[in-house]
């Protein structure tokens, strides 16, 4: 896309606001909406993958190492990784910005 | 050669759609809709029309499904009335802000409660914010003419929007009438193939409706605004086009003795031709009565209408359906605001009538006029009448 979607013009718009560039919602930054972000302690994280599987966003990868981390670029903050971690390697901290 | 034959106006209905050869019909039955969609079924079971015929089970998955063939781009049709209408209600909105060219004829019926499968303008009144261009036809032949207009000004490129064609139930849909059916060659020249720009397809994926934060919703919005009044151009196209290719002309605005009349009276479908005969029987009597009627009701005809009224002196409109607690009947509500910066403009009285299939008779046209002349003089301290009520 030649511009990003928020400098778009009503005239620049496709017929019926289609999005004819699959995937494009990949380029919408939900991280922003949260008002906490987890913190990951590797020392504790046992790479098991529940955090992973359990967030409802999908934004939990790996790292070279293999410890799970968010992409705070799309993390909603809901903490539910947190919650499910076994051992408690996810803790939820107060968002400064 | 077209003949000129007797019958159901909701078959004829169902033979316009034939001959504009729609590809798929997703439609819930509802009285007076009926022997619409009674029709077409029979017609693909019969393999008259090769269309897929979609029995839903609501009027709200018949406009999703209907979304779906359009968002394919298959011709589509449908119909419903009243309640249906209103089941559908949300996913209207959906079809003209994704720009969907589908075909609806709306079967006009009032609204519950009480119970009342008879006409009005209600369930119409419903659905004016909705985005859909939307025709009113006042008798069979109008409906068959405009159910093909509507094929073309919705797939029209410049357009590509829904389209509803009205018109009144039973009064209209349940009476037989002398209609012509166009030949097939002629309408298939006249319509050419729907040809949907982006339409769903495995080879270039593209997403429908998809999800607008506040950062673009206002530009969604405006874009179809803007697209929708300039349809108004593709619609008085298609009505030349049509008048040369059949013979059979059509004007946003349609006047009967209007010229040089002193008083208009305003209405909108089938009850227009009633109210002919009281102007015809009001004129003998020397009176400069005459008639104007709104048959593009969506995009509203702001500079056809204020031509066709700035020689009265007074314009009484009729409603088929009240605003309640508003400030009259929602069309005269409208011609008053279309009006308010005119510096030249008729007075103007409301009246609400008709409702849930009540009749108005050529007397009683003629009393609404005789009575709207006399607010016209005294004024009124209500903002509309309502037509014979008991008291």
């Amino acid at each position: 896309m030649a511009k990003p979607e928020s400098e778009l013009t009503w005239q620049d718009l496709e017929i019926g606001s289609i999005v004819t560039e699959p995937g494009n919602a990949s380029q919408y930054r939900t991280g922003d909406w949260r008002s906490q972000r987890p913190s990951h302690d590797f020392t504790k994280c046992i790479k098991c993958g529940l955090c992973y599987i359990f967030c409802p966003e999908g934004c939990l990868g790996q790292t070279a190492e293999g410890y799970f981390e968010a992409d705070l670029f799309y993390c909603k903050g809901c903490g539910i990784c947190a919650q499910e971690c076994p051992t408690g390697a996810i803790a939820m901290q107060q968002e400064e910005e | 050669m077209a003949q000129r034959l007797g019958m159901e106006v909701s078959v004829a209905l169902g033979e316009a759609v034939k001959l504009a050869d729609a590809d798929v019909i997703a439609a819930y039955p509802i009285t007076p809709q009926t022997h619409i969609v009674e029709h077409l079924a029979e017609l693909v079971a019969d393999g008259e029309l090769d269309a897929e015929y979609i029995p839903v089970e609501s009027e709200h998955s018949a406009m999703s499904a209907c979304l779906g063939a359009a968002a394919s781009g298959a011709r589509t049709f449908t119909a419903s009335a009243g309640q249906g209408l209103e089941l559908m209600h949300e996913v209207l909105y959906v079809a003209s802000s994704m720009r969907l060219p589908i075909v609806m004829a709306v079967v006009n019926r009032a609204l519950s409660a009480p119970l009342s499968v008879w006409g009005d303008h209600s369930d119409a009144m419903a659905v004016r914010d909705t985005g859909w261009i939307q025709l009113f036809t006042e008798n069979g032949q109008e409906v068959v003419d405009q159910v093909l207009c509507a094929f073309r000004i919705a797939e029209d490129r410049r357009v590509l929007l829904p389209v509803m064609v009205h018109l009144d139930g039973f009064h209209l849909s349940h009476v037989i009438e002398p209609i012509t059916l166009p030949e097939q060659t002629q309408v298939e020249q006249f319509l050419g193939t729907n040809q949907y720009p982006l339409p769903l397809h495995p080879d270039k994926p593209v997403a429908m409706g998809d999800f607008g934060p506040p950062f673009i919703y206002t530009e969604t919005k405006w874009a179809q605004e803007v697209n929708l009044r300039k349809s108004k151009e593709v619609v008085l196209e298609c009505w030349q086009e049509f008048g040369r290719t059949f013979k059979r002309h059509y004007q946003p605005v349609e006047g009967y003795h209007s010229e040089d009349a002193r008083v208009l009276l305003l209405t909108m479908g089938s009850f227009s031709e009633t109210a002919m005969a009281a102007i015809d029987r009001m004129r003998q009597n020397g009176q400069e009565v005459g008639l104007i009627r709104l048959r593009l009701w969506r995009p509203f005809p702001f500079s056809e209408f204020r031509r066709a009224v700035k020689n009265a002196e007074l314009l009484i409109v009729l409603d088929r359906a009240i605003s309640f607690g508003g400030p009259g009947g929602p069309v005269c509500s409208e011609i008053r605001s279309a009006l308010y910066n005119q510096e030249k403009r008729p007075k103007i009285v409301g009246f609400v009538g008709g409702l849930g299939g009540r009749d108005i008779t050529v007397d009683g046209f003629e009393q609404i006029i005789t009575r709207g002349i006399e607010i016209g003089q005294t004024g009124s301290e209500q903002e509309f009448e309502i037509f014979g009520v008991r008291e």
